[in-house]
């Protein structure tokens, strides 16, 4: 057991899979000698070579077309998209092909590519670099989309992506690489691909959130605790599929619910578990669902960034819209 | 230099030159049935001769025969191959069982002498899912690509895979058209199989048509193998209606690449005889029959038949009766593609994810109560 930043913990399960399973390939842009240009990949290379672990010319669609030719072939590849909004050059990889290749078989082609990409507001970088593009990805059938709020989560998040035969989108976010430090156990372990997790109970109202929203979900909680406003706090983990038991047990307890995002409002995630909850469980409701996400522009300039991400002070402001209903 | 003069194309050279990789078609017989370089055309045995023949009268067979079901209705999407049966026969005889083949939705004939059966490539057509039985059978080929560009870059992901899974005497082989010359991933394919210097054979099946717009207007370069140059891959033009030069050439490409040279890109000179595909495409709208009519004069067959009929190989009587008895068996095939069984929503959904996620699971209990009533 050590404390790990998030990044950390990361770059401890790619090693930890490296090493399990000669099958495992590490590859993109910068992720061999350089370590990746967050130092993700830092030492793999060194430690596994440049045969696992290996730096590819500069080209999205070619990056995750390679995976899948690597993965016909019995490989299982771990390939780097070095920022989200990149993957917009690999849409087709992703949808038109990876994850159609299981349904195209009928079961027994397995897709088991784990795409690593950061993502997330907060970093002041430039443009494409922050966007979170999670509501692109999650209505394609056959894709894994999951995202790890803290470095626990990140390393047996990142074994079991990998270790899924299906191909998963795994966002990293970019503001938690280092700001945060967590125990995170040495070795082997998974966390589940398709839970959510409570990570504070409350009684009082359920706030449903997702990787950085779920600190400033946490920040909310900690607030109102002191005005004797109990909060439950959902972490969703993974985005596709969404765990909706999980939140259906927490409404039925609360009546109240939040639903918090970084990304735009239009269709998406939020809109998910909003129409997942108006549709199966919303008798357990006294309030409507309040939604806190960003406004629906472009993300913004990075000195704008501030001012558009939904924060602390948005989430608390629909809470407490949601309980004075 | 008597070593090098086995070759027909010389990579090594064009490889370490990058000179002049293009200028000149390599042709054996030209379309009046001439044979134009002796020492190549000796070469073949009599009996490869009839065989190369026979492959090309059974891909225009089974053209004929489908573009008969798709009028009368029983297919779905169809490509047809219609005058490229030399470039694709010429190649698929190249190509070895360990090889993988990543075709396009022209490619069907290939796949077919692959290991794919006539009966999975009419349900390929119809949309039914056993058209993918083949890759269960252990066939190594993938899918007839769709979206134009997507093979190349998974080819070169499966050469990669072959280097590194250090598989003697194996490539892959991928298929494109002059149009797909223009995409994205087309240059990510080359490029990519290039750095890694993995086993990819590059094909580039030039019928002068990427449905209305011509060769002219995807791009300015004088061809389409010099495409390779920049990224560091050999290429070569060979007459696509001549099916001796275009096995020799797709072998020796294939030679190339299977002993640790890195990829190669042939581009085969041809012309889509018919439509761009059975869903109402009308050529006349954008080509003039005086530009058709000497593609026509260079029909493949025309001159091996020419060539094997002076040599007492072939007669039209021999023709007549294989192509009956290639349809006969089409239409075989079509009967048993259309017993094939009725297709479940259920089992669409149990195929999107190895374990079925919640949401995909409630869908499955759903679609079988419907399917059970």
């Amino acid at each position: 057991m050590a404390k790990l930043t998030y990044i950390k913990a990361i770059t401890d399960g790619l090693d930890q899979v490296l090493q399990d399973d000669p099958k495992t390939l590490i590859f993109g842009e910068d992720v061999g000698k350089n370590g990746g240009v967050f130092r993700t990949t830092v030492g793999l290379q060194d430690k596994y070579g440049t045969d696992r672990v290996f730096d590819t010319p500069l080209a999205e669609s070619g990056i995750l077309g390679l995976s899948i030719g690597l993965a016909l072939t019995g490989w299982r590849p771990i390939p780097e998209i070095q920022f989200m909004g990149f993957t917009m050059e690999a849409v087709d990889s992703i949808g038109g092909q990876m994850s159609r290749n299981r349904f195209r078989m009928s079961g027994d082609v397995s897709m088991p590519i784990t795409i690593r990409t950061p993502f997330g507001g907060g970093t002041h970088t430039a443009e494409l670099h922050g966007d979170s593009l999670e509501n692109l990805f999650v209505g394609i059938p056959g894709l894994r989309v999951v995202t790890p709020a803290n470095p626990y989560d990140a390393k047996g998040m990142v074994i079991s992506a990998v270790e899924n035969n299906d191909p998963v989108l795994f966002m990293e976010n970019l503001k938690l690489y280092r700001s945060m430090k967590d125990e995170v156990p040495d070795g082997h372990y998974t966390v589940p691909l398709d839970k959510a997790k409570v990570v504070r109970e409350g009684s009082d109202i359920t706030i449903v959130a997702y990787s950085a929203e779920v600190n400033e979900a946490l920040k909310v909680a900690d607030k109102l605790e002191k005005e004797n406003i109990s909060v439950e706090v959902i972490d969703l983990r993974s985005l596709s599929p969404i765990d909706t038991e999980t939140i259906f047990n927490s409404i039925d307890k609360t009546h109240k619910v939040v639903v918090a995002q970084e990304a735009q409002k239009m269709a998406g995630v939020g809109a998910q578990v909003a129409s997942a909850i108006a549709e199966d469980d919303i008798m357990s409701l006294d309030a409507p669902i309040g939604r806190v996400s960003a406004p629906d522009s472009v993300f913004p300039f990075a000195m704008a960034e501030n001012d558009w991400l939904p924060n602390a002070d948005d989430i608390e402001a629909k809470v407490r819209e949601i309980l004075n209903y | 230099m008597a070593a090098k003069s086995k070759h027909v194309v010389d990579f090594e050279h064009i490889k370490s030159t990058m000179s002049d990789p293009y200028k000149k078609p390599v042709q054996v017989i030209d379309e009046n049935g001439k044979i134009v370089n002796q020492e190549l055309f000796d070469r073949f045995s009599d009996d490869e001769l009839v065989t190369l023949m026979e492959k090309m009268v059974w891909e225009r067979a089974l053209h004929e025969q489908t573009m008969n079901f798709s009028r009368q209705g029983r297919l779905g999407f169809y490509a047809p191959t219609f005058g490229e049966e030399a470039s694709e026969m010429g190649i698929a005889h190249a190509m070895k069982k360990q090889d993988y083949l990543f075709p396009a939705y022209r490619d069907l004939p290939q796949l077919i002498q692959h290991g794919a059966t006539v009966k999975e490539g009419f349900l390929w057509s119809k949309g039914h899912y056993q058209c993918y039985d083949y890759v269960r059978r252990g066939v190594r080929a993938w899918i007839p690509q769709i979206i134009i560009g997507a093979q190349y870059v998974q080819c070169a992901g499966a050469a990669l895979g072959i280097k590194k899974n250090d598989e003697k005497d194996t490539v892959a082989y991928v298929f494109t058209g002059d149009g797909g010359t223009s995409q994205g991933d087309f240059y990510e394919g080359i490029n990519f199989a290039s750095s890694f210097q993995a086993p990819a054979v590059f094909f580039v099946q030039n019928n002068g048509w990427a449905i209305s717009v011509p060769r002219k207007t995807q791009t300015a370069a004088e061809t389409l193998a010099q495409k390779g140059v920049a990224s560091g891959v050999p290429g070569v033009q060979v007459d696509g209606m001549d099916i001796l030069a275009t096995y020799l050439v797709a072998k020796d490409a294939r030679d190339f690449a299977a002993s640790g040279n890195g990829p190669v890109l042939v581009e085969t000179l041809t012309y889509r005889f018919g439509a761009h595909s059975s869903a109402g495409d009308d050529p006349s709208r954008y080509r003039t029959k005086e530009e058709e009519k000497p593609w026509f004069d260079r029909d493949p067959l025309i001159r091996l038949r020419k060539v094997l009929t002076d040599k007492k190989l072939w007669d039209q009587e021999k023709e007549d009766k294989l192509v009956a008895q290639y349809k006969d068996q089409f239409k075989q095939d079509m009967k048993d593609a259309e017993a094939a069984p009725k297709q479940k929503v259920s089992d669409f959904l149990k195929h999107t994810f190895e374990v079925p996620t919640p949401d995909v699971a409630a869908q499955i209990k759903e679609f079988e109560a419907k399917e059970s009533k």
